[in-house]
């Protein structure tokens, strides 16, 4: 295998007995915020395990950070973190004893351990709290405490499986911005699974969809997000307002229809702007939104493509 | 020259935001010995919560008490006593309180072995460069040496007390010397058994009875056989029901090796029955680490 970016796999397939959880998986993962997708079962898990070492695959290989994951797979542990999906914390240690156990696990000395782990749990959010012992705390903080051991070591990957898990919205939206924080100003790649599209979208430099095993897709959000050659149009004045103005803009020979409140225009190419400009000027209306509009991700997998993925 | 009213901030936290770590990564080697000492220290409750340091250091405090109260015996009495060793030989003081030794692997071997297991903490380890097999003997040996500073300990008070007691330095060297392998082949051959069944069971509570029925179950037994063998002068299996129970077992290998009392009703007296015995603990240490290996192969796999 020759191309080394942070993860590359090649045929990669893993076979149980009765299921086939990967299936010739070719992938190529660079630098910054990766989002995994797949619905339950995808082989989100089953990759993660592969490119750990702790799972050997049936055939293909893979490689992370240019280490073979068949041979190397202590070499890439020591530079990769992993945030388990499920609960892995004693009950009976505080966080701040564990993160500093844990950073010692992964070689760093003791002095070390302890400064890396007071700034990675001031970093996750954690901060009086953390003298506690880890049974007594909630779900948000609990998952703040697994992705401090993730990070603790200062590694050059983390893998990140289901971090919102049963997080309330307000805590998601703390652990996603965690997650964005992590692969950008912290300089880490991030490797991130998730079965809701939305919050990869919002965190993810790049999307890869899994399913059933398979790579469905594999490309850049900004793309998955591409314009779909429609401007979303409002004027002020109410609905009478709004419907004057679209039939002024079928007349000029852009095809406008109501959508909600706003007007969906068909914008051919850069010269509709100006012609929207111009007549909500002519019509002496005001205009107050003209946007292009986005694809979601969520409707690039509506178009068919996966029907097992869930949307947010 | 600066003003004096120029404020100067107080107690302002700066943010630096995130540092990257470019120190040193130690070896396995270091690894391991910082994950051995950090489950010496949690078989004692340090390192942990308050709750969790009660038992061990209760029991630790009722090994040592009769030690204490035999060395203050000895000092204070030993003329008037007319004593000239220890008033209980060294390699009978396990097995004495053996009911001490075992409530205390009972209790530490769940929270070292099944633990990891029961939270999942395990995938957090296996994440990490250690090999999955340094992590089992790693567990393994904390757990030994923790069971052999738990049965060392009154022994060093007795020795020291005989010293005190201005008994024969070299006799009571030997003794203590001979005492402590003795106390080393104990904490092995405990620690493995005890290791192995709170692997198997992940429940903290069932893996302590089942460690407790295993220990103090198997001793009952063969302390009964041995008794009824005994009474019918059938000295050989009385001599071979020994190794039935960890107690008797390392107390004949003991009695084989160095020539002690048994502190049990038999002990070997030939040298084929001794080697038995010999074979059989290497068995229980060596085939205890051997399935636990095994146990751990798939942990945290799938």
């Amino acid at each position: 295998m020759v191309p080394v970016g942070v993860i590359d796999t090649a045929q990669l397939t893993k076979r149980y007995p009765r299921v086939t959880a990967l299936d010739s998986l070719d992938l190529s993962i660079g630098d910054g915020v990766t989002g995994l997708v797949g619905a339950n079962g995808a082989g989100k898990s089953t990759l993660i395990k592969i490119l750990l070492g702790l799972l050997p695959a049936t055939t293909g290989r893979a490689q992370v950070l240019g280490f073979d994951v068949a041979h190397q797979g202590s070499e890439i542990r020591a530079l990769v973190g992993y945030m388990p999906e499920h609960d892995c914390l004693p009950a009976d240690v505080s966080a701040g004893d564990l993160v500093v156990h844990m950073a010692q696990m992964s070689g760093l000395p003791h002095a070390a351990a302890r400064e890396r782990a007071a700034d990675v749990l001031r970093h996750v959010g954690l901060a009086e709290e953390r003298y506690r012992p880890i049974g007594g705390y909630s779900t948000g903080m609990k998952q703040r405490v697994k992705l401090a051991q993730a990070l603790v070591h200062d590694p050059r990957l983390v893998l990140l499986d289901e971090p919102t898990n049963g997080l309330d919205p307000g805590s998601r939206d703390d652990m996603l911005d965690l997650v964005r924080k992590i692969g950008s100003e912290f300089g880490i790649a991030v490797l991130v699974t998730s079965h809701l599209l939305g919050e990869l979208e919002r965190v993810g430099d790049h999307i890869v969809v899994l399913d059933a095993g398979r790579l469905l897709r594999s490309s850049a959000t900004t793309e998955f997000m591409h314009a779909t050659g429609t401007l979303l149009v409002e004027v002020l004045g109410g609905p009478t307002a709004q419907e004057k103005m679209r039939r002024a803009l079928d007349a000029a020979g852009l095809p406008a229809r109501p959508e909600g409140q706003l007007i969906e225009v068909d914008a051919v190419d850069d010269t509709a702007y100006d012609v929207v400009r111009d007549l909500a000027v002519d019509l002496g209306l005001g205009l107050v939104r003209m946007q292009e509009r986005h694809h979601r991700i969520e409707d690039v997998f509506r178009e068919g493509e996966a029907g097992s993925v869930q949307p947010v | 020259m600066s003003s004096p009213f120029e404020e100067r901030p107080v107690g302002v936290i700066h943010d630096i935001g995130y540092r990257p770590y470019s120190g040193p990564r130690l070896r396995e080697s270091a690894v391991a010995r910082s994950l051995f000492i950090t489950g010496l220290r949690n078989c004692f409750g340090l390192g942990r919560s308050g709750k969790s340091k009660v038992l061990p250091m209760l029991l630790l405090a009722i090994m040592l008490l009769p030690a204490l109260i035999l060395v203050g015996v000895l000092v204070q009495a030993r003329t008037a006593l007319n004593l000239d060793s220890q008033i209980l030989p060294y390699s009978a003081y396990p097995t004495t309180l053996l009911l001490i030794i075992t409530v205390f692997v009972a209790a530490q071997a769940p929270t070292l072995i099944s633990r990891d297991l029961r939270f999942r903490t395990i995938t957090l380890y296996l994440a990490r460069p250690l090999r999955r097999s340094t992590y089992v003997l790693v567990r393994v040996a904390s757990l030994t040496a923790a069971v052999f500073l738990l049965v060392v300990s009154p022994l060093l008070l007795l020795y020291v007390g005989g010293l005190l007691a201005e008994l024969p330095v070299g006799a009571e060297t030997k003794d203590f010397a001979v005492a402590v392998v003795g106390a080393f082949l104990l904490a092995a051959v405990l620690a493995g058994l005890a290791a192995l069944v709170s692997a198997v069971t992940t429940r903290r509570g069932l893996a302590v009875t089942a460690v407790i029925v295993v220990l103090l179950v198997s001793y009952t037994v063969v302390v009964s056989v041995q008794g009824i063998a005994t009474e019918f002068d059938n000295d050989t299996v009385a001599e071979l029901a020994g190794v039935f129970s960890p107690y008797t077992l390392v107390d004949g290998l003991q009695v084989w090796l160095f020539d002690t009392d048994t502190s049990g009703p038999a002990g070997p007296t030939s040298t084929w029955v001794g080697l038995v015995y010999l074979f059989v603990t290497v068995l229980v240490v060596a085939g205890s680490v051997a399935g636990l290996l095994l146990r751990y192969r798939k942990v945290g796999a799938v």
